[in-house]
This record gives C-alpha cells, sequence and structure tokens, in this order.
C-alpha cells in the first residue's frame, strides 16, 4: 500500500516537473520574436546538414561526369531532373559538392571559433593575472594585431609555410583573439579588485582554480555573446581565404571555393554562385542578430 | 607569559602614486607608516581608528596578501615575507579572513555551500563524500538552515551572506581570523547579532581575533586588547577595560568621548575634533595629529613621539603623557 | 598633457612598426635558408653568393636584422622571382591605385554613414531609423566578395551599366568603392546614431533645448562635435578591417592594386613581393591608426591616457 502511494507521489512530481519545465520552454518561447526563430531554424538546418552531410548528400561530391557539364536542372527551367541543382563545370553534383561546403566551412569556422576564444581569454587572463611586463607584453601583440589586418597576416604566413587543413584551422584562430585577450584581461583585472577573486586567493585557492571556477563563469555571458559574433566573422574570413583560392584546398571544397568557381558561369549558371553565397549570407546575418539579441537579453548592460 | 601568535615588527607600506607629468618625481602615499604590535593566542585582538588611517592596509599585510614596504610579520614565529607560494597556500589554513562587504567576496555564480565547500577542496580536506556534511555542520554552527546549502549570494540578507563568509573561513579550522569591518555595511539591527556569533565562536572555539573597526562601541564589547591608529600610526595600545577607563592619548580621548552614551553629564565631556587629517602623501613635521590637537605644544610641532610604555603593557605616544 | 600624449603614441607607433619587422624576418627564418626561400628555383650559384653577400647571411643574427632594416630603409626590397623586377618599383607602381580606392571607399562610408546616423539619431524609432540599424547587421555579415559578385552580375552582366574590371575611370571606381564601403558604412550609422543620442540625453543639450535654441544649430554646432570622438574611434579601429576587404575586392574587380598582386604573389610564392608588400601595409596601417589617435587627441582635450591603457 504504502509503496503505492509513494509511487503516485513519485508520478506526481515527475509530471508536476514535466509541466512545469513545458511552461517555462513555452514562457522562452513567447519571449523570442519571430525573427529570432527564423535565424535559429536556419543555423538548426545548417548544423543539421554539416553533421548528417554524408547522408544528405545524393551523390558524390568528388565524382566527374564529363559528359553532364554545367547541366540545367529543372528549377531553373532546364531539362536535367537527375541533379536537383544541376552540375558544375566538371561534371560534378553540385547540391552534393554544396552539402560538403556548408559542412567544411561550418566545422572549420567552428574550430577556429574555440581556438580563438581559448587563446585569447587565455592570453587575457595571464596579463591580468601577472601584470608587469607579462601584462605590457601580452597588451604590446594586441596593438600589433590592430595594426595588421588578419587578411594581410594570413596572406603572409600562407606564402611563407604553405597550407594545409590543420593549419588553416590554426590560422584563423588568431582571427579576432585580441578582441578576446582585451576584454577578458580587462573582466578579470576588474573582478581581482572586486571582493570575491580576493577573498578566493586569500582562502589558499590557486590562480588556476581562481580563473577557471570563479572568474571564468562570471565573464562567460560576455564571452558567449563575443563567440557568436566571432563566429560569422570566421566564416566570413575563411570563405574569403578560400575564395581566393589560398584557404580550403582542392579537392576538399568550402563555400568560399564553390563560389570562386560559379562565378565564371554566371552568364548561365548563376546559381553555381549565388546559392553559395546566399548561403554564406544567411548564415552570418542569423548568427549575427542571433548574438545581438542575446547580448540584449542576457545582460542590457553591455549593449553598446 | 603569554604565547605570541602574530608579531608585526615596524611595518611600512607605501603606494607609489601615478604621476601626470613624465619626469617628476615619485609621491608616495604612506598608508601603514611604523606599526609594531603582537596579537597574543586565544585574544579578541582590537583594531580602532577613522576611516584611512591603514587600518584594513595593516589587516592585508598580517595576511600577507601585500608585502610590507619595510618591516616583518612572524606568525607562530615564522617570517611571512619567506614563504613559497605553495607554503603561502598552505598556511592560509591558519589564518583567514571576513570582509566589509560580505555581497563582493562570495562568488555570485556559485552556490553559497559549494563556496564554503571550496576550501576544503583546495587544501584537500577530509573525504569528498563527508565533505557536504561537513559545511552542512558548519552551517549549523553560524545558526543556519540546511536549506541555505542550495542558494546563490544575492538570494541572501546581509546578515546571512556574513555567517556564510564566516562559515567559510571557519571549515578549515584556522588559529587567526582577520575581520576587517565584518558589520560596518550590516543593518544596525543585525549588527548586534552578527557581533554575539563572533564572540561566541571566539570563546567555543578559541580563536585568535584581529578584529578591525571605526566603531568603538563595538570594540568595547567585545575586544580583549585594543589599538587605536591614526593616519598609519599606532598612537594608543592598552588592554580594553584600561583604555576606556584610562584613556590617555588626545586623540583616543576624542574618539571615546564621541561614543554616545546614555549618562547625560557624559555627553558633556565630549571633545570636539577640528578639521580634516592631514594629507597621508605629504605629512607635516612632528606628531601627525597636532594639526587636529587641542593640546598641541611647540615640541609637537617638532618631532614625533614614539610609543612608549606606561606600565601594565598600555602604551602611548604623545609627550604630553610619556612627557619624554 | 599633451606632449606626452603624442610622444606616446608615436613611441607606441614606432614600437609596432619594429615588431612588424622583426616578425616578418623571423617568419623568414624560420622557414630554413632564406636564400632558397627568396631566390627563384632557377638561381644559380653565383645567384646565392650574392644574395648572401647583400643580406649579410653569414653574420650573427642581430647583424643579419641591422642589414635588413637597413636595406629596407633604402627601398631595397630585392628583387621578384616572377620576371626579375625591382620589387619597391612594382609595388610603387601599384600602391596609389590601392590608396586611391582605399581613400575614396572610407570617404564613401563617412559620408553616407555619418548623415544616416545622424538622421536615424534625430527620427528615432522611425521607419527610416530601423531600416538604417537593420543595414549595419547587413553590411557586417555580408560576404563582401559575394556583394561585388552581385553587383557584376546586376550592373555589369544584366544592365550593362558599369564595367566589372579595371580602373580607368570614375565608373570603374564605383562598384569596388561601393562594395568595400558597404561593409562598414552600416555600422558608422550605428555608432554615430548611438553617439549622438547620447549627447542628446546630455543635460547641457536639453538646457538648450529648454531655453529654446535653434533645432539645427543645437545639432550641428553642439551635439556633433561631442559625438564625434567615439565615432572617431569606430572609424579608426575599422580601417584595418577595410584593408582586409579591400585585398579581396581588388580581386573580385580585378583592380590593378597592391591587394590583387598580394593575392598573385602568394599564389605563386613570389616571396620578396609578398615580403615588401606585407610591410609597407602594416607601416601605412600604423601611419592611420596613428593619425587617428592624433586626431583624438585634438578633438578630446580632456584626455590623459597614460602608456597603459588605450
Amino acid at each position: 500500500m504504502s509503496d503505492n502511494v509513494k509511487n503516485e507521489k513519485v508520478k506526481f512530481e515527475v509530471l508536476s516537473g514535466v509541466v512545469g519545465q513545458e511552461t517555462k520552454l513555452q514562457k522562452v518561447f513567447r519571449k523570442v520574436p519571430p525573427m529570432i526563430m527564423l535565424c535559429i531554424a536556419w543555423l538548426l538546418f545548417m548544423f543539421i546538414v554539416a553533421v548528417f552531410w554524408e547522408q544528405f548528400a545524393p551523390f558524390d561530391y568528388e565524382a566527374q561526369d564529363l559528359s553532364h557539364r554545367l547541366s540545367v536542372p529543372k528549377i531553373f527551367g532546364g531539362n536535367d531532373t537527375v541533379h536537383i541543382l544541376g552540375t558544375d563545370s566538371l561534371g560534378r553534383d553540385f547540391l552534393s559538392r554544396l552539402i560538403r561546403s556548408i559542412r567544411t566551412s561550418l566545422l572549420v569556422a567552428f574550430c577556429g571559433t574555440i581556438i580563438t576564444a581559448v587563446l585569447g581569454t587565455t592570453l587575457g587572463f595571464v596579463a591580468a593575472h601577472f601584470r608587469g611586463w607579462v601584462d605590457e607584453a601580452i597588451m604590446m601583440l594586441v596593438d600589433f594585431q590592430y595594426s595588421l589586418p588578419f587578411m594581410i597576416l594570413a596572406l603572409l604566413v600562407i606564402a611563407f609555410f604553405g597550407n594545409n587543413l590543420v593549419f588553416f584551422v590554426f590560422l584563423l584562430g588568431i582571427e579576432g583573439w585580441n578582441k578576446y585577450a582585451r576584454m577578458s584581461r580587462g573582466m578579470a583585472l576588474s573582478a581581482q579588485n572586486n571582493g570575491y577573486a580576493v577573498a578566493i586567493r586569500q582562502l589558499g585557492a590557486s590562480p588556476v582554480r581562481l580563473y577557471t571556477k570563479h572568474i571564468l563563469p562570471n565573464v562567460s555571458n560576455i564571452l558567449i555573446v563575443e563567440l557568436t559574433l566571432n563566429f560569422p566573422a570566421k566564416i566570413l574570413a575563411e570563405t574569403s581565404l578560400s575564395f581566393l583560392g589560398l584557404g580550403i584546398q582542392p579537392p576538399d571544397t568550402s563555400l568560399g571555393s564553390l563560389l570562386s568557381f560559379g562565378r565564371a558561369y554566371m552568364m548561365t549558371n548563376w546559381w553555381l554562385a549565388v546559392i553559395p553565397g546566399l548561403t554564406i549570407f544567411l548564415t552570418t546575418l542569423s548568427m549575427c542578430l542571433l548574438g545581438d539579441w542575446v547580448r540584449d537579453t542576457i545582460d542590457p548592460t553591455i549593449r553598446k | 607569559m603569554r604565547e605570541k601568535l602574530v608579531e608585526a615588527k615596524g611595518l611600512y607600506k607605501q603606494y607609489a602614486l601615478k604621476s601626470d607629468k613624465l619626469f617628476a618625481k615619485r609621491r608616495y602615499l604612506k598608508a601603514v607608516d611604523g606599526v609594531t604590535f603582537d596579537i597574543y593566542k586565544g585574544e579578541f585582538f582590537g583594531v580602532v581608528g577613522e576611516s584611512g588611517c591603514g587600518k584594513s592596509t595593516t589587516a592585508k599585510l598580517i595576511l600577507d596578501m601585500e608585502h610590507p614596504t619595510k618591516g616583518t610579520v612572524l606568525f607562530k614565529g615564522r617570517d611571512m615575507s619567506t614563504l613559497k607560494p605553495k607554503e603561502w597556500r598552505a598556511i592560509r589554513l591558519d589564518m583567514q579572513m571576513i570582509f566589509q562587504d560580505p555581497l563582493g567576496a562570495l562568488d555570485p555564480y556559485m552556490c553559497v555551500g559549494k563556496q564554503i565547500m571550496e576550501p576544503l577542496e583546495i587544501h584537500n580536506i577530509g573525504d569528498p563524500k563527508d565533505r557536504k556534511q561537513m559545511v552542512l555542520d558548519m552551517l549549523a554552527a553560524v545558526s543556519l538552515k540546511p536549506i541555505f546549502y542550495d542558494r546563490y549570494p544575492h538570494e541572501l540578507s546581509g546578515g546571512q551572506r556574513q555567517r556564510i563568509v564566516l562559515a567559510r573561513a571557519l571549515i578549515v579550522k584556522p588559529q587567526l581570523l582577520v575581520c576587517d569591518e565584518p558589520i560596518s555595511a550590516l543593518d544596525v539591527s543585525i549588527q548586534a547579532q552578527v557581533v554575539n556569533l563572533f564572540k561566541r565562536i571566539h570563546k567555543e572555539l578559541n580563536l585568535t581575533f584581529m578584529f578591525i573597526s571605526h566603531d568603538l562601541r563595538i570594540v568595547k564589547h567585545v575586544c580583549d586588547r585594543i589599538i587605536v591608529m591614526y593616519l598609519g600610526r599606532v598612537v594608543e595600545e592598552a588592554e580594553s577595560d584600561e583604555l576606556f577607563a584610562n584613556t590617555l592619548h588626545p586623540y583616543s580621548q576624542a574618539l571615546i568621548s564621541a561614543v554616545p552614551s546614555l549618562t547625560p553629564d557624559a555627553q558633556a565631556k565630549r571633545i570636539m575634533l577640528h578639521g580634516d587629517p592631514p594629507n597621508p602623501i605629504d605629512l607635516p613635521k612632528g606628531c601627525r595629529f597636532a594639526s587636529r590637537c587641542s593640546k598641541c605644544t611647540p615640541r609637537c610641532l617638532e618631532s614625533e613621539p614614539e610609543l612608549v610604555d606606561m606600565g601594565n603593557g598600555h602604551k602611548v605616544a604623545c609627550f604630553l603623557v610619556t612627557g619624554k | 598633457m599633451h606632449v606626452k600624449y603624442f610622444l606616446v603614441k608615436t613611441l607606441r607607433a614606432f614600437l609596432t612598426t619594429f615588431l612588424l619587422v622583426v616578425f616578418v624576418f623571423f617568419v623568414l627564418r624560420i622557414t630554413g635558408d632564406p636564400a632558397q626561400a627568396m631566390l627563384p628555383d632557377d638561381a644559380t650559384e653565383e645567384d646565392y653568393i650574392e644574395f648572401r653577400q647583400l643580406w649579410g647571411l653569414d653574420k650573427p643574427l642581430m647583424e643579419q636584422f641591422y642589414i635588413y632594416c637597413k636595406n629596407f630603409v633604402h627601398g631595397d626590397f630585392g628583387q621578384s622571382y616572377k620576371d626579375g623586377r625591382d620589387v619597391f618599383e612594382i609595388i610603387s607602381q601599384r600602391l596609389p591605385k590601392s590608396v586611391w580606392l582605399m581613400g575614396m571607399s572610407i570617404i564613401f562610408s563617412i559620408v553616407v554613414g555619418l548623415p544616416l546616423g545622424i538622421y536615424a539619431a534625430l527620427h528615432r524609432n522611425s521607419f527610416g531609423d530601423r531600416f538604417i540599424m537593420g543595414t549595419a547587421v547587413f553590411g557586417f555579415s555580408m560576404p563582401n566578395f559575394f556583394l561585388g559578385i552581385m553587383f557584376i552580375l546586376i550592373f555589369s552582366m544584366k544592365l550593362h551599366w558599369l564595367p566589372s574590371a579595371g580602373s580607368d575611370t570614375w565608373l570603374h571606381l564605383l562598384m569596388p568603392m561601393i562594395t568595400i564601403g558597404m561593409t562598414r558604412m552600416g555600422s558608422y550609422a550605428r555608432y554615430t546614431r548611438s553617439a549622438m543620442l547620447n549627447v542628446l540625453s546630455k543635460p547641457y543639450i536639453i538646457t538648450a533645448k529648454a531655453k529654446g535654441a535653434n533645432r539645427n544649430r543645437m545639432v550641428y554646432l553642439h551635439a556633433l562635435p561631442n559625438a564625434a570622438i567615439p565615432i572617431v574611434t569606430v572609424i579608426g579601429t575599422s580601417i584595418g578591417h577595410m584593408v582586409g576587404g579591400s585585398v579581396v575586392i581588388e580581386n573580385v574587380f580585378a583592380w590593378p592594386g597592391v591587394g590583387r598582386l598580394l593575392v598573385s604573389s602568394v599564389a605563386v610564392r613570389d616571396l620578396p613581393v609578398v615580403q615588401a608588400i606585407v610591410i609597407i601595409m602594416g607601416l601605412a596601417m600604423v601611419l592611420a591608426n596613428l593619425l587617428v589617435d592624433f586626431t583624438y587627441g585634438l578633438l578630446d582635450p580632456r584626455i590623459r591616457v597614460t602608456a597603459g591603457d588605450k
């Protein structure tokens, strides 16, 4: 008997928990403007395509069919019913290439964003912690980065060291590190003087513990906002370099290189350039709008 | 002879000031300017003075949160300035601090239970499984219910926060607890509660307290021995009862006379201090209290008096009293 | 106060330049033998000996660095190994074109962005305001090379209004200028708007308003100069972004500038040219930043900036 009662109680608790969560979720959803919902939907779609690219791609993205070059698909008034978006100048299925490109571009941008965040934040914390000449040196590097545009730096490094995928991702990781470094340094400096860091330090905590367990969670809001705004910048940097033929190298393909190849056929097969371009644009736009919205929602005081 | 826990010997602390000019002479703010005292084991030691007199800096020097420009701090006979970073961290088990602003001293993004547990994790005390119980015991010791474990600092009242800070300090069972104006940020109505909690803990755990305050009523209520500081210097040092019964330094007299009293005739004897204390960046020659002292003599403007023991551990730095 | 500010900024500029040269110098060393990297594949033994002599490669590292700097000061950046021409000569032919394009793009973005921002601030929450603020996000997220290609598709290929490549006439300038300028125009408008709104809410403006001051006079004589300070900062920090963008855009519109030269040199690994362009561009950036700092210092007499913070 008592067991039964207990079960009933557990059931009730579980149910009420679920109900509670649902209303909470509903509340959140009601607060999200429709525009942001669209952005999230698009990003989610891109994310799914990037993860399950092999399931989505109808053909092998590298397979050439020279007898079917630059075919015009049905949706653009052509007669190719096999290839939904037609083929490129080597007869490769354009949709499959597009899907592969989305995966590459997003993956590279994602890894680059993470590297930048870790690198920049760490350097900022190191500068704030050690002060003195370490601080001076790191801030000098920050200033240096400001006066050398990433694009130029990237071209210099690629010219001297050549290029491969891993190297390229790390190179992208440099883009924008100075923003994180300056921000995290500033926040760590103010946190150090504000009570809790002093208090925790005097408990005998090691600097690593202080920074990872206390200062990091305290500044995470601002870092998350910076992350969402840095991601589109990463996509733009990668696609720009790939567009110039100096980023992602064949046989792999990115949205930038896809666009670059497509521009030669704009008079006849305009979608070969326009579709990858629009994909980049919609993705960066969604991320920018989402980032702005998150910033304004999380903390109205850091709005600038 | 009682055992000395802390010996502060001739402490000086100067802060370099930022200058606008490129080649100007560096100027210094003398926050602590030659301070010597001992804290005995188990006593409730008070430090009194106006804001800006170097009380908080002294506390930081005692805990070696900042290094003195000159002078040494001995803790249990050990020179604090010689500690290596690891030893420095380890010695935190013996000395803990309570801050003026309890909200600022707590991490706003961590539940308070975890924060009380933190010293245990840092110093690897106890079995990880037992730690939660230790925290709950500690909460009980500072008269808080176990439900507070999962609360966040902003959900608590000022008094509750200060209890949390106290619990975090006490969980490592320190020998010395330095309290820097621990109640001045609290509502008057709960100040007494927290002070009594301090007193109870002092008695129960046989802790040594260094209690910093500008509020003489509270200091009188809780402290065994008191030093009075003025502009970075100790002007008087005595047992609590002795200090209030037989106040020697004009500054201490002024401070004590300013304490609101219930007896009307005491009110009449109030000594008013005029003017502001001199600028600690460039102090005038002579006694630093001379500019506000009602009994100032020509000699006071010439040289600075030293702290002299008048017997029975009552020390004072005033020519009028010591005659030297 | 002022002298120190300008002194510190100039010192920093020198330091950054020095860092830049050190950086390029070491990147070159890390790749291995600079002679091998800097000389074409078909170089003879004598070429190697001559090169090592010229750059003092047999001497200690510090001395090598000294020779390296000295050669740069003399304008000796070596020879391109695509065609053996003097690098300095090649770049100085291209540089005016790039400076012209960059300059016009910056002017375009300011001339369009600032009035839009002022308009948005004065007509707050109107449809125009929202639209202008929308374009800022658009500029940020639009890949400029895609925008350029769309322009070519519409205005050159479909409408035949504008030429798609080259730099001969004003018509050639139009599309690349707008493409580069567009990326930043929106954000300038956005910053101008918030700076103006900030100033317009200040007590002295409200007082002037209450006294019935002339609206236009108030906006342009009092509000705008005070709002200019944050705007100048934003423009300064975005120049680097624009320079990076112009490298891509020069390639889209076949603009015969330094950016296009840089990309084609990187593609064939013509290292003497790459190295020289990077140093010259870096130098130009340092100068531009210095100019912005000085403008900032002149605009705001209150600033007393120490070396530590910027």
